[in-house]
């Protein structure tokens, strides 16, 4: 099953390389070809990346250069849900590093660790653009806000919940 | 109703009544019929406008003319000049066309509002983003067919230099400079990039303009192509933005549709596209020299000036950089002119200016007001003050690269100058309350960690000496400080600011620097006493519970360690060593039996 999987997302890779090769300067699209790839897999797994250094004719390192100057890129495989919590000025005002802090205990894990159950990633994010309803944090794209500890560990176990009843 | 060109808007109000507007609906009538133009307009009937004192009241439309106390023998003048030649008749327009009235004419009564001017903003929450005929109705494009048909380039170049505009993305260089110096570059291409990258963690401007009205972005954009001799447009937008993203790819796709970007754009020998590239989470992309490494595939690391980018930017051409906001006011200036807008803000800074108000203040949001307003009518006025009875403590502008005023300050008109006077910058536009409860040795301590791991690495004195600037704020917070802490951070900070590379480090200290400057009896007691006023600083600070304690057991309920004890009905007791200081039990106690020590 997974390999089919795997096969779809590598022939989609593909395709949008070869989309961006028709570009002029097609050597500038590596970004969004990294883009492209954590799209995809959620990461940047290694041996995409020497997919696409071979595909695109960009030596490995540079490439590995490029997605590890940018935060925005995994470069560990990352849980099912990703929490990211606000770090913006305003969320700091109104306290997102007790936020920050009740997190970290309640998942065990620091920012850029996934748990062991593979349920969460937590990552620090730099305003969402909510500052109205700080402090915020976002799981898989969707905001919550105005949160305070007791909150923010009521939405933790509501999603985790939702991952039991899945697998029941 | 395809030929119709022009719409008609005729009160019939009890007032307006009064004051004829029915005859006057015959007097068009007839005169359009005499010039033989019957067929080009069309007459509506509205409710009543509400200026009643000024009927009868006749509007016309596209354009939103509003001619007040028509009567019957100005009609073949209204005809004649406004309907056949398209020139309004000046001496009976009540209400001047300008693009932000609409706004204003919709949301003018509420006081959020009332002081704003919203000229970039003006058609966020007037239209449907979405839909591009919206845009149109709005006079969408209009700019660009008058600059593309009535305009030369150079004529375009002059009319952005008399407005006086000044790049909205921080330094608030002068755009009409910045557009002819890459006009005058010879160069068989040039591109113009917008910068929509914002930085700044704790704001959203940027966003919300493109969010809110996308159009009047590219729009100004594909002005900018022509002003210049570029065929090419970029905009450069942060990937934690998808519905901006969105909403431009859809905008751009809208616009090629109607022949406003491509070939031939208009019929005219002008072509133009624009395509969408996304940043990957570094705040230094903002700098321009670095955001064009990255638009080149590179790690974006900025580069030292001269050359700029008009010289030699994206690709080695010519390029032209701006911000959302300053191409937003683009078409503004097109269609209203330079001199209008120049004829709001104050001597050296002209137009409105967004912010992102935030932080401890009543009402958070998207602020738009013309510059020379003061920071009091915003905090105040707009911003309605500090929530919760809390004692207002400074103002943050400019984020990362910004500054703190405090209460003295805050009469400071908003200008570029002015706040640089002051000991803090426009910056992009990020606008934070800060209240008392906030310890700003601790806020320092937040710019300088996120310079610190944004700095690129190039240069030295950003790399290592804001790692440094770190080191001793963290142990000042952390009640470690030493004599003589302030004053290396100081030395240190004027240092960084002389040597670094680009803006980041250049301007890097600065939180630091302003809360020393406004704020060092703060600093003061964090190393002598030990003590954070502002009771943030965790490593400064127990939890105690005194003696109004009922023994509710709120708190222990709520505390995330397990710290407190104590049986029902009884006096409780918070473990020190168990205790992270998360302060909720402090904030669930509803007898105010905990004191923070
Ligand atoms: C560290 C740093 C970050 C910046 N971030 C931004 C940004 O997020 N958005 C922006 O428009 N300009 C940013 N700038 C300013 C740009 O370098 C450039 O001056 C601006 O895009 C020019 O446009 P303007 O003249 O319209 O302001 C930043 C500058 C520095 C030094
Ligand atoms: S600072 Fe957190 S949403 Fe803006």
């Amino acid at each position: 099953m997974t390999q089919i999987v795997n096969e779809d997302k590598k022939n989609e890779l593909y395709a949008f390389m070869d989309e961006v090769s028709q570009e002029r300067r097609s050597n500038s699209y590596l970004i969004a070809v990294l883009h492209k790839v954590q799209q995809l897999y959620g990461y940047l797994p290694q041996e995409v990346m020497d997919q696409v250094a071979e595909k695109m004719e960009i030596p490995t390192s540079h490439i590995w250069g490029v997605a590890t100057f940018y935060h925005y890129f995994n470069l560990k495989p990352i849980g099912k849900n990703i929490v990211s919590v606000c770090m913006g000025t305003a969320c700091y005002v109104k306290g997102a590093d007790k936020m920050l802090l009740t997190l970290k205990k309640e998942l065990g894990i620091e920012i850029g660790e996934t748990t062991e159950d593979k349920l969460f990633t937590l990552q620090e994010a730099r305003c969402l653009g909510a500052c109205g309803i700080a402090p915020v944090m976002m799981i898989n794209g969707k905001i919550y806000g105005e949160l305070d500890s007791k909150k923010t560990v009521d939405i933790i176990n509501q999603y985790r919940k939702a991952a039991q009843t899945d697998i029941e | 109703m395809e030929d119709v060109q022009y719409k008609m808007m005729l009160c019939d109000g009890v007032s307006c009544i009064h004051n004829q507007s029915k005859e006057l609906q015959s007097a068009i009538e007839s005169e359009l019929d005499k010039s033989g133009i019957r067929d080009a307009v069309s007459i509506h009937l509205s409710g009543c406008l509400g200026m009643c004192n000024k009927g009868p009241i006749l509007i016309v439309n596209p354009g939103y003319t509003i001619y007040g106390g028509v009567g019957s023998e100005d009609v073949p003048e209204i005809v004649q000049s406004h309907l056949v030649e398209g020139k309004p008749v000046a001496r009976l327009v009540i209400e001047e066309d300008h693009l932000y009235n609409r706004f204003f004419r919709i949301f003018g009564d509420v006081d959020f509002f009332g002081k704003q001017m919203r000229i970039t903003l003006r058609n966020c929450g007037v239209i449907d983003p979405e839909n591009i005929d919206d845009y149109l109705s709005v006079r969408g494009y209009e700019a660009l067919a008058k600059v593309l048909c009535d305009m030369t380039p150079e004529q375009v170049v002059a009319e952005v230099k008399k407005s006086g505009l000044r790049g909205r993305g921080g330094a608030g260089f002068p755009t009409g400079l910045k557009w002819g110096f890459t006009a005058a570059q010879k160069a068989d291409e040039k591109y113009v990039i917008c910068n929509a990258d914002e930085g700044d963690p704790g704001a959203f401007m940027d966003r919300s303009a493109i969010e809110g009205d996308p159009h009047t972005v590219i729009e100004g954009i594909i002005i900018g192509g022509y002003a210049v001799g570029a065929t090419k447009g970029i905009v450069y937008i942060r990937a934690e933005y998808p519905l901006a993203i969105k909403r431009l790819e859809k905008a751009i796709e809208d616009a090629r549709e109607h022949g406003f970007l491509g070939k031939d754009i208009l019929g005219t020998d002008f072509s133009f596209d624009v395509e969408i590239r996304l940043g990957a989470g570094a705040f230094v992309c903002g700098e321009e020299t670095a955001l064009i490494h990255s638009i080149e595939g590179a790690r974006g690391m900025p580069r030292p000036r001269p050359p700029y980018p008009s010289v030699s930017g994206l690709f080695g051409k010519p390029t032209l950089i701006n911000n959302v906001e300053t191409w937003a006011n683009i078409p503004v200036i097109i269609l209203d002119g330079g001199e209008w807008l120049s004829s709001i803000g104050t001597e050296t800074s002209k137009g409105t200016k967004v912010f992102a108000l935030a932080g401890k203040v009543h009402n958070t949001g998207l602020v738009e007001v013309p510059m020379g307003t003061t920071l009091r009518e915003i905090v105040y006025d707009i911003g309605g003050g500090i929530p919760n009875g809390k004692k207002f403590k400074a103002v943050q502008t400019g984020g990362p690269s910004g500054g703190c005023l405090p209460e003295e300050y805050l009469d400071t008109q908003i200008d570029y100058e002015s706040l640089a006077k002051a000991g803090s910058i426009m910056g992009s536009g990020g606008m934070i309350v800060i209240d008392e409860e906030s310890c700003m040795v601790s806020l320092a301590r937040f710019f300088i960690e996120f310079t610190q791991d944004e700095s690129c690495g190039k240069c030295t004195p950003c790399r290592e000496g804001t790692k440094r600037m770190l080191e001793i704020l963290t142990r000042i917070v952390e009640g470690k400080g030493k004599a003589g802490d302030i004053e290396k951070l100081e030395r240190l900070g004027s240092m960084i600011k002389k040597s670094s590379l680009c803006g980041l480090g250049q301007s890097a200290p600065n939180p630091v620097l302003s809360t020393i400057k406004n704020f060092r009896e703060e600093y003061e007691e964090h190393i002598e006493q030990k003590k954070c006023r502002a009771g943030q600083c965790v490593a400064l600070l127990s939890y105690v519970v005194n003696d109004e304690c009922v023994g509710c057991g709120a708190c222990k309920r709520i505390c995330p360690t397990g710290a407190i004890e104590g049986t029902r009905k009884e006096k409780h007791l918070i473990l020190d060593e168990k205790c992270i200081r998360c302060g909720q039990c402090y904030d669930v106690c509803k007898f105010e039996a905990i004191n923070k020590v």
